[in-house]
């Protein structure tokens, strides 16, 4: 901006005798749009906590549902929520910390191609959840599972909705989050550190498995735990590569069904046949998914800003 | 934090011939194999992104050429048919309920969420002391972490009833209620990036203003603010595309009636929540099955659009920040 523009935007001064009322509105209507955000915040949480807290008990937690989803406890929703985040985190921190690397290390910033990473990297994040489910049922189940039931010559094992199908989607929504996430880690690791493992002999990959990665870890925790406390509440994506309404069993393999608390949440509020009789339950199903996205995203916050205050220091 | 720890001792110096030069092939060949490995995980983000893109649509391309589908979804249809009825004798899979209803309930969330979220975010920046501040950001972190079923369900449950009790509208699920619900679910995206661009602001654009005798209100309107401008217009860009994808609050809280009228206290059905609600009991490959992802492909591209106008926002106030 030039001198110029600056100066014809500011208001004529003869005015600024009496009080400036229009400054003090200004002021105030800011801040009360961040006192109604923090309100909004609290009538949530203070809700679902006052409705909620009865409900969660250890026979909660530890029991199957009963009497069509209206007592007993959501024990598989949160195993499968488990398994569903621990097959996501497997197949996804390796390829998007390997991205990181890639990025920060190895690729020219301005070439075409990182260019295009960066891009791809940029515009996956904004695709609706609600693709990323159409995705994995046209590419996991459709193309990739029927074209392995087909190999094999087996009935259908692969190519329906299933917990390894589920995962691998949530994974691609995350890569994102990892790589973001894992290259601010690396950025925080001082150039001359880099420079004195090179400068003793050790080469490039050496420099980064013994010098870059163990001081990154803290950014790629945050990174999967941030993936970590989104995949276990994103429910768009599950809806048709492997949520199930209700099973009496639990999952035993990837290619198994699986009942996840979201989508337990989901079907609890919208197709329950008695809702009054459902409502404990359903309250104390969602304070427990908040409890649990919430201490994962408390972790991830505290583990950011000490990464953040050492990259302040380093500065 | 020691450095020496860090670094683990370099392998011996080996002067002996033959057994050095294969040591050496073998960490060369090490070199570059990892390297290849980190490339392949690096693209496989720009390979997710082509198979979205190619998987959506292929399952959508019936639509376009299939003539027994067409027959019942064709594009011709879909634009002209005023209706959207996928189930019955005679189905019909008309998208302007749709459309209707998907802008009705995101610019119910706009008008909520822009305001809030810019005020809050030059509030946090300019005016709030910096305990109120570092107390206002984790606020708005928790409200980022909430999962979406979690602010439908509570559209849904609670804020609904409440709603009805003020407007008295005859439909309890509406697209005020779904608007409202996904404001809270974006207010964290439009606030944090415009919080971002404010701050990113010169100390010295402030100070200038300041010292020629404007009051801070005056500098955070009249200077910052257009200052930083390019980076609110990509905060509501981003806001924008999440409202126009999202998909769980307006599943619950809509009430999914697909009704054509401007009215907003009218229930609607949205184009991600007609995707949510008909996949699962839909045959694969059968013209429902075409028309859904059709749907799909039609969010995604909208979405893609609209993201990549953002990122132009974003590089325009990095070079402009740069060039000050």
């Amino acid at each position: 901006m030039t001198a110029d523009a600056l100066t014809t935007r500011l208001p004529r001064l003869d005015k600024a005798r009496s009080y400036d009322w229009s400054g003090f509105g200004f002021t105030a209507l800011t801040a009360f749009a961040a006192l109604l955000v923090v309100l909004m915040v609290a009538v949530i949480m203070g809700n679902i906590a006052f409705f909620g807290w009865r409900t969660v008990t250890w026979e909660f937690v530890t029991a199957a549902p009963r009497e069509g989803m209206t007592a007993g406890g959501i024990f598989p929703a949160i195993f499968g929520t488990v398994a569903l985040v621990i097959l996501m985190v497997v197949a996804l921190v390796p390829f998007g910390v390997g991205a990181a690397i890639y990025l920060h290390e190895y690729a020219r910033p301005d070439a075409w191609y990182t260019r295009i990473v960066r891009f791809a990297v940029n515009n996956l994040a904004g695709v609706p959840s609600i693709v990323f489910g159409l995705f994995g049922l046209g590419f996991f189940i459709q193309f990739v599972g029927r074209s392995m039931d087909r190999a094999l010559g087996l009935d259908v094992v692969w190519g329906q909705p299933a917990l390894l199908w589920a995962a691998l989607t949530l994974a691609l929504l995350n890569l994102p989050v990892v790589i973001v996430t894992a290259e601010e880690a690396l950025r925080t690791v001082p150039r001359e550190m880099r420079e004195a493992s090179l400068a003793l002999g050790a080469t490039r990959w050496q420099t980064i498995r013994y010098v870059l990665l163990p001081q990154a870890v803290p950014g790629i925790l945050t990174g999967a735990i941030l993936s970590v406390s989104r995949g276990a509440g994103e429910v768009a994506p599950i809806l048709f590569t492997g949520a199930a309404y209700f099973l009496p069993y639990l999952p035993q393999s990837p290619t198994d069904q699986f009942m996840e608390l979201g989508y337990h949440v989901f079907v609890l509020s919208t197709q329950s046949p008695n809702v009054d009789a459902t409502k404990p339950i359903l309250y104390g199903t969602v304070l427990v998914l908040l409890l649990l996205t919430f201490l994962l995203n408390l972790t991830a916050i505290l583990l950011r800003s000490r990464m953040r205050a050492r990259l302040a220091g380093r500065l | 934090m020691t450095i020496l720890h860090a670094v683990a001792p370099p392998p011996p110096l080996d002067h002996s011939g033959r057994a050095a030069t294969t040591r050496r092939r073998a960490l060369r060949l090490r070199e570059s194999v990892t390297a290849f490995l980190l490339r392949v995980c690096a693209f496989s983000a720009v390979a997710g992104l082509l198979l979205i893109m190619v998987f959506v649509f292929r399952e959508a391309l019936p639509v376009l050429v299939d003539p027994v589908t067409r027959h019942e979804v064709g594009v011709s249809r879909i634009f002209a048919t005023p209706l959207w009825q996928p189930v019955g004798n005679l189905p019909k899979y008309g998208l302007v309920p749709l459309v209707v209803g998907t802008l009705k309930v995101v610019l119910v969330a706009m008008v909520v969420a822009v305001p809030l979220g810019i005020l809050s975010a030059v509030f946090a920046s300019e005016f709030a002391p910096t305990r109120i501040r570092e107390a206002l950001k984790p606020v708005i972190e928790i409200l980022a972490g909430i999962p979406s079923v979690v602010l439908g369900f509570f559209a849904l449950i609670v804020m609904a009833s409440w709603l009805q009790a003020v407007t008295g509208s005859p439909s309890r699920l509406n697209a005020v209620n779904a608007g409202i619900a996904l404001a809270l679910g974006i207010v964290p995206t439009i606030f944090s990036v415009s919080e971002d661009a404010l701050r990113a602001v010169p100390r010295s654009f402030r100070e200038a203003s300041l010292a020629l005798g404007a009051s801070p209100w005056q500098t955070a309107w009249n200077v910052t603010l257009p200052a930083a401008g390019a980076g609110v217009a990509a905060g509501i860009l981003l806001g924008l595309a999440r409202a126009v994808g999202e998909t769980m609050i307006v599943l619950m809280a809509s009430g999914n009636a697909a009704i054509t009228s401007g009215d907003v206290f009218d229930s609607v059905r949205t184009l991600s929540a007609t995707i949510a609600a008909e996949m699962a009991e839909v045959v694969v490959g059968s013209p429902h099955y075409a028309a859904l992802f059709f749907l799909g492909a039609i969010l995604f591209v909208t979405t893609f659009f609209i993201n990549v106008f953002a990122g132009v926002f974003v590089e325009r106030l990095r070079r402009r920040l740069a060039g000050a």
